[in-house]
């Protein structure tokens, strides 16, 4: 930095990005360090579960939503299954 | 017994191969016979940068393919008589690479050099692959930034998982970490992941710390290996690690932000 930066406004701080580069790197890192052993099982457990509830209730395959979420102490994984209308489950049901 | 070793990122653009040539010419002046081996079949580049493009006559793939022999491929430096240089083909592609053909040009040259540098090309694809299946020993080309310290560590794991070493279930490959393109001065300032921070996350031996340095950059545009250059920063670093490679111990250098004198910090200033 040459003197001419103090008139350009250059002298706040700026928060540490270089932190930041290492809290994102080791929480990607223990993630894919686990997946290099293991193969990727969320598709099939979406497949299963969405088997199991529509064994019980009828829904349609593309109204699921599957997100995961891989944080440092806790990752979540959340599954959204959208039920039908009751008009439609009765009619489903009076199919069968 | 000939060291196989693999100079290898992951990632692109990090400077594996201006490492690979300083590290052969480093490994060569110290009185190692030496042979360093470009992978990255298609886009060669080792010879530029070794400054012997204009020498080069046959390739890696005229080698397998039988078109001609190891020694008429072989080109040999004029400035360090213990180097050699083994060039990648330019017009192929890197199906033309076999395992069986690499194995047999692996073996021949073991029984002539010390040291076989395979020049890594960046990805996990066939050529990569090939460069450090037969790797005794690999010196991981990290830059202190996100994306390459990720690759780094995929990279870590193909080596620990696909190597010869590893599918023979013998002594895993020695695993060196180089840190290139490192700038103190942006780590004091938080602004570049600090070595310790890299160590921690590769969690392997520190090999040796390459300064951002200008005189790279000259280095490649004159076709000599940085090493060369002794003024430099980079070269001294270079020499360092060559050094350390061999069991030498040796303090790093150029790892703490230099202190400006008054000059330099009206003026502005970059390193050399």
């Amino acid at each position: 930095m040459s003197w001419l930066d103090y008139f350009r406004g250059r002298r706040q701080e700026q928060p540490a990005s270089a932190t930041a580069a290492k809290e994102r790197l080791q929480i990607v890192l223990a993630h894919e360090r686990i997946g290099r052993t293991r193969e990727d099982f969320l598709p099939k457990l979406q497949q299963e579960l969405i088997a199991v509830v529509a064994r019980y209730v009828a829904i349609d395959p593309g109204k699921v939503n599957v997100n995961l979420d891989r944080g440092g102490d806790m990752s979540t994984l959340a599954i959204e299954i959208e039920l039908p209308a009751p008009a439609a489950m009765r009619v489903a049901a009076n199919a069968r | 017994m000939a060291q196989v070793v693999v100079v290898t990122s992951g990632k692109g653009g990090v400077g594996k191969t201006t490492s690979s040539a300083a590290f052969a010419t480093g490994l060569a002046q110290r009185g190692k016979k030496t042979v360093v081996i470009d992978f990255d079949v298609g886009l060669r580049n080792l010879d530029l940068i070794m400054g012997v493009e204009r020498r080069v006559v046959f390739d890696i793939v005229n080698v397998i393919s039988g078109e001609a022999r190891l020694n008429q491929a072989l080109i040999r430096d004029k400035r360090v008589d213990t180097l050699s240089i083994l060039p990648a083909s330019q017009t192929r592609d890197k199906d033309a690479l076999t395992k069986e053909g690499v194995q047999k040009i692996i073996e021949e040259l073991a029984k002539d050099f010390d040291y076989i540098l395979c020049d890594s090309p960046a990805g996990i694809e066939k050529g990569a692959l090939l460069a450090l299946y037969f790797a005794d020993q690999a010196i991981v080309v990290t830059n202190p930034e996100v994306s390459s310290v990720r690759d780094s560590d995929r990279i870590l794991g193909v080596l620990q998982s696909r190597s010869k070493r590893a599918e023979e279930k013998r002594e895993p490959v020695k695993e060196h970490l180089l840190v290139t393109r490192f700038d103190p001065a942006r780590v004091e300032r938080g602004e570049m992941l600090k070595l310790e921070d890299i160590q921690e996350i590769l969690s392997i031996p520190l090999l040796g710390v390459i300064p951002e340095s200008e005189s790279v950059l000259k280095a490649s545009n004159t076709g000599t290996p940085v090493i060369m250059d002794a003024e430099s920063m980079a070269g001294q670093a270079y020499t360092d690690a060559v050094a350390r490679f061999l069991g030498e111990e040796k303090p790093h250098r150029f790892i703490e932000a230099e202190k400006k004198g008054i000059f330099k910090r009206l003026f502005g200033g970059r390193a050399a």
